[in-house]
């Protein structure tokens, strides 16, 4: 099987056809993919555990909704990179876009940049580590699964976050509604230090980060939360 | 809703071929907006003391008759007639002298642009056939923005289309929806700013308008938007020396900007500026909520 | 005796004041009850069901039917088909439903499992397709429903593209004709142990869905998301958009353009298993000039018919689904009609009703997870009341009298198609109907706001 493969020349229609035939039992099959040239829609729906590396920018929802696959874009990625990831794992070279991870169930995103605005919204079990900053509104809404940010978070952050787990090392410029900052336990410098090693972050300690969960008060209506709706 | 792309060179060599690399960034977005297709050129400056319009004829307006009656009022009076009912005027004049002879001898015309720099071309149809009907590829220039529209809420006309002329040398591409356009609309016509639409991005280019009129600097105005325009925007805005680019503090619509030593690039999607020399090792990153960021030269 | 003389006195006094007491055009007692509501609670009212304000609607039309210039065909015997295939543009396996009626999405959350099990094989007895809702799919739905509508929600709750491939089409919501600009709403008392683990949520709390996507906003975005969801499942499935009824016109034409292949419109009258009261009643137009206004926008675009229309909210029988049908729509959903079909406030649950302070034909309070019935429930003695394949059953009759009924009077008009009948074949009743449906006032060819009038 030819393992290159060329968007300059061939369509994204293809490049999933092909990707998505691979069989499980090419686990240690490595694609390449040249020239996606902010192409949307980039190994989507992967549902073997390959590995896929994309060697350039990529557009909207890059390994959306991924099962299993390894995939790394050596680039910045668009808007929804790993949207939906439910298992395997996403490397980002470059910067990602908003909405990275968002609504994504398992698995794990790693972006070596920045990400912009709301990074994790919805988050629903996955893991996300980014080594630079964050945007604003990052883990809206977050359901469960953590966010690792090596920089910065921007404003709002975890507004209206349920059972996600929030690791910030730098400034947090602003919580958003019913976020608050929490003791950071053994049980979280052990998921932080995991999840540094995992994605290959050696010049970052569990003891730098402070954490930030729910207050949980928005949970159930309260009259006298009426103003934080 | 819609796709924006600008362009904006940094060497005398790019702005050369600056047609060219900006009609493949304006043909890319073509998904994004199917309805019409329009941009703004900066080029061809005319010296102080001459003003240029671009005025869009609705009925074929034979233009040797236009620069007859011109000449009887201006001196230096030129007409060309660049295609699709759009013709160049320049004259040696002030600006407002010039359109308020348009308005009083020629209320028919539709003025696009008007100042020492700026062209706007605009069209219904799919952005090549834009491209190709006034020969984008072949233009120099020192910068140009150009839109993609997906009709909202208001008409697919040529009128409606972007960019929006937002006074002298001055032109805005939206990509979004505003929620407040209609009272804003009312208020701004009675402080004398004409609509020609009921347009929402054409209420943002009114605002701009007034806002300069009034002394704000491009960067006043932007910022004075945020509070004062509701919705969803990624605003771009040409001026006689550069362009600035600004998302609303909600900023769910795209935007990407990279830049190199040639030059300075902003679109909806990166694919836009993939198509560009040496993108592939430039920086893109998107641009914060809530804030300005401008290029001049 | 004077004592009696005295009550005697008294009684009628108080007759004679009672006779002249005045309720308030402007607070009648419902508007007083609310304001006492409000104080008492300190929170906006939350109900399930459709608006209840009453708005011009299909009753407001009639059908010409055939005498001298038309001639009908015979009932029974001269056949008028049904069918309807969904999909036609760009998928590649479209949807064949044998009637024009399909069940619109309702969740597995707000709904108990046997509610929609019972869903799924009335649906698939009478020939059509189902939908999920905001929660994801459950397997007891999966397989009894022979076409499943997988839905595309904002939370994205239980999304899995697992799913999304078992599913045969795939509904993206954009909004409810309930609440147009609303996100879904589910309390506490039905986030039960199994509704939590489906939507990752924490159990017992109450659950407010974000109103817009959480990876696309604008339908410049939504034609990339739609790409993404046709690679993942091999451009195959039909991809529905489905809006509430608003600035019908504009959006329709606007998911024209983003790519979907199906146009699901939900007028105002559409249900909802709980929304605040607010919306419900004064957010949103009426199913009948929304229908028009989404035909208008699919002509315009030269789309009618290759892009199909769905068209829900109000839909109660067959007269309302060959209305539907003739103002252009190629095929209507129900909702709160399935569900009453089901055995939502039945009489059979008086006692219950009452006991819940409502009664058989009044009860929307679906939100609260009490339902006598079942149905809107997530408590297990409750959930057990209802007997799936009976209820099956029941839906499989109501929707087979809704097709016989639509068949009767397409015939009565002459067409051996349902789709063949037209906007020409209805008159309205009153001068609202005439101008939202746009067929003209019965006996003229006025229709308000044409002709320059």
């Amino acid at each position: 099987m030819d393992l290159n493969y060329d968007l300059a020349v061939g369509t994204t229609r293809e490049l999933n056809q092909k990707l998505n035939s691979a069989s499980t039992k090419d686990a240690d099959v490595s694609f390449r993919v040249l020239n996606p040239k902010g192409a949307h829609a980039l190994a989507v729906g992967m549902t073997s555990n390959i590995s896929v590396d994309i060697e350039g920018h990529v557009g909207y929802y890059c390994a959306g909704m991924n099962q299993k696959a390894h995939i790394t874009v050596l680039g910045n990625a668009g808007p929804a990179v790993a949207e939906n990831m439910m298992s395997g794992r996403v490397v980002v070279s470059g910067n990602v876009s908003h909405y990275a991870a968002a609504s994504a169930h398992g698995g794990l995103l790693v972006v070596e940049g920045d990400s912009s605005s709301r990074c994790g919204i919805s988050l629903k079990g996955a893991h996300i580590v980014v080594k630079g900053s964050v945007g604003h509104m990052s883990a809206f809404m977050a359901q469960s699964g953590s966010m690792v940010v090596c920089g910065d978070a921007g404003e709002a952050l975890g507004d209206s976050l349920y059972e996600a787990r929030l690791y910030v090392r730098g400034n947090v410029a602003s919580l958003g509604t019913d976020c608050v900052e929490k003791t950071m336990l053994d049980e979280h410098k052990r998921e932080i230090d995991g999840l540094l090693e995992r994605s290959g972050i050696t010049d970052a300690d569990a003891s730098e980060f402070r954490r930030f969960g729910s207050a949980r008060k928005l949970y159930n209506f309260d009259v006298d939360n009426a103003d934080a709706y | 809703m819609c796709g924006i792309v600008g362009l904006f060179a940094k060497t005398k060599s790019f702005e050369n071929e600056l047609g060219l690399h900006f009609s493949k960034m304006l043909e890319e977005m073509t998904d994004r907006g199917p309805d019409s297709a329009g941009f703004a050129m900066y080029h061809n400056a005319v010296d102080g003391g001459r003003v240029k319009v671009v005025v869009l004829a609705r009925d074929s307006l034979d233009s040797i008759i236009l620069a007859d009656k011109l000449s009887s009022v201006f001196s230096e009076a030129s007409v060309s007639d660049l295609g699709s009912g759009h013709l160049l005027i320049t004259v040696a004049s002030e600006i407002d002298g010039l359109m308020t002879w348009l308005r009083t001898e020629h209320p028919e015309l539709t003025v696009l642009s008007a100042g020492r720099s700026i062209e706007i071309y605009k069209e219904k149809g799919l952005p090549n056939k834009v491209i190709e009907e006034f020969s984008i590829a072949s233009m120099s220039g020192s910068h140009a923005l150009g839109h993609t529209r997906m009709a909202t809420e208001s008409a697919i006309t040529t009128a409606h289309s972007h960019p929006f002329s937002t006074g002298d040398d001055v032109c805005l591409v939206h990509n979004g929806s505003l929620s407040n356009h209609n009272r804003l609309r009312t208020e701004l016509r009675k402080k004398g700013i004409y609509f020609s639409s009921d347009n929402d991005s054409e209420v943002a280019a009114g605002y701009l308008t007034w806002r300069l009129r009034e002394g704000d600097s491009i960067d006043e105005a932007l910022n004075r938007a945020l509070s004062d325009l509701d919705g969803f925007y990624t605003f771009a805005v040409g001026t006689r020396d550069g362009f600035a680019v600004m998302r609303d503090p909600i900023a769910c619509k795209p935007a990407v900007i990279s830049e190199t030593d040639d030059w300075v690039a902003m679109a909806s999607e990166y694919r836009a500026i993939a198509l560009l020399p040496n993108a592939n090792n430039a920086p893109a990153w998107e641009p914060n909520p809530g804030q300005v960021y401008s290029w001049s030269h | 005796m004077p004592t009696k003389k005295n009550s005697d006195n008294k009684s009628s006094q108080r007759h004679e004041l009672r006779s002249r007491l005045r309720e308030s055009a402007t607070y009648p007692r419902a508007v007083i009850a609310e304001i006492q509501r409000a104080a008492e609670t300190g929170i906006y009212d939350i109900r399930g069901w459709g608006a209840k304000r009453k708005v011009p609607n299909f009753d407001d039309l009639l059908f010409l039917g055939a005498s001298m210039s038309r001639y009908p065909l015979e009932g029974y015997r001269e056949k008028c088909t049904t069918s309807v295939t969904l999909g036609t543009r760009f998928a590649s396996k479209p949807i064949e439903l044998k009637i024009p009626i399909t069940i619109a999405g309702m969740s597995f959350g707000a709904l108990s499992g046997p509610a929609k099990e019972a869903l799924g094989r009335g649906a698939s007895a009478a020939g059509t397709s189902t939908t999920t809702g905001d929660g994801g799919m459950t397997p007891e739905e999966r397989e009894n429903s022979d076409i499943l509508v997988y839905q595309l929600l904002p939370s994205r709750y239980g999304m899995n593209p697992d799913d999304l491939r078992r599913a045969d089409a795939i509904e993206v919501v954009v909004g409810q004709g309930a609440k147009p600009g609303g996100g879904g709403m589910l309390l506490g008392q039905k986030i039960s142990e199994r509704v939590a683990g489906m939507r990752d949520l924490p159990e017992g709390i109450d659950q407010r869905s974000a109103c817009r996507h959480p990876d696309w906003t604008g339908p410049d975005d939504l034609a990339i998301k739609i790409q993404e969801l046709r690679e993942i499942t091999n451009w195959e499935k039909p991809i529905y958009i489905k809006i509430g009824a608003a600035r019908t016109y504009y959006d329709t034409a606007l998911a024209v353009k983003a790519g979907a292949d199906v146009v699901v419109l939900d007028g105002m009258q559409g249900g909802t298993a709980a929304t605040q009261d607010v919306f419900i009643e004064h957010v949103g137009i009426p199913t009948l000039p929304a229908l028009r206004q989404a035909v208008e926008a699919l002509q315009e675009l030269d789309m009618h018919r290759k892009v199909q229309l769905i068209v829900s909210g109000g839909i109660r029988s067959g007269a309302d689904v060959a209305k539907a049908l003739a103002m252009g729509a190629d095929a209507v959903s129900v909702g709160v009609a399935a569900l009453i079909a089901l055995g939502d406030n039945s009489p059979q649950f008086e006692s219950d009703y009452n006991e819940l302070g409502s009664s058989a034909g009044f009860y929307d309070d679906w939100h609260e997870g009490l339902d006598p019935s079942g149905i809107s429930t997530q408590d297990k003695e409750l959930a057990a009341r209802f007997d799936p394949v009976l209820g099956g059953r029941r839906l499989a009759n109501y929707l087979n009298v809704l097709t016989l009924e639509t068949q009767t009077l397409a015939r009565a008009n002459g067409k051996s198609h349902v789709h063949n009948l037209e906007p020409e074949d209805l008159v309205a009743l009153t001068i609202e109907a005439s101008a939202m449906a746009g067929v003209p006032l019965a006996g003229t060819d006025w229709i308000p706001g044409k002709n320059n009038f």
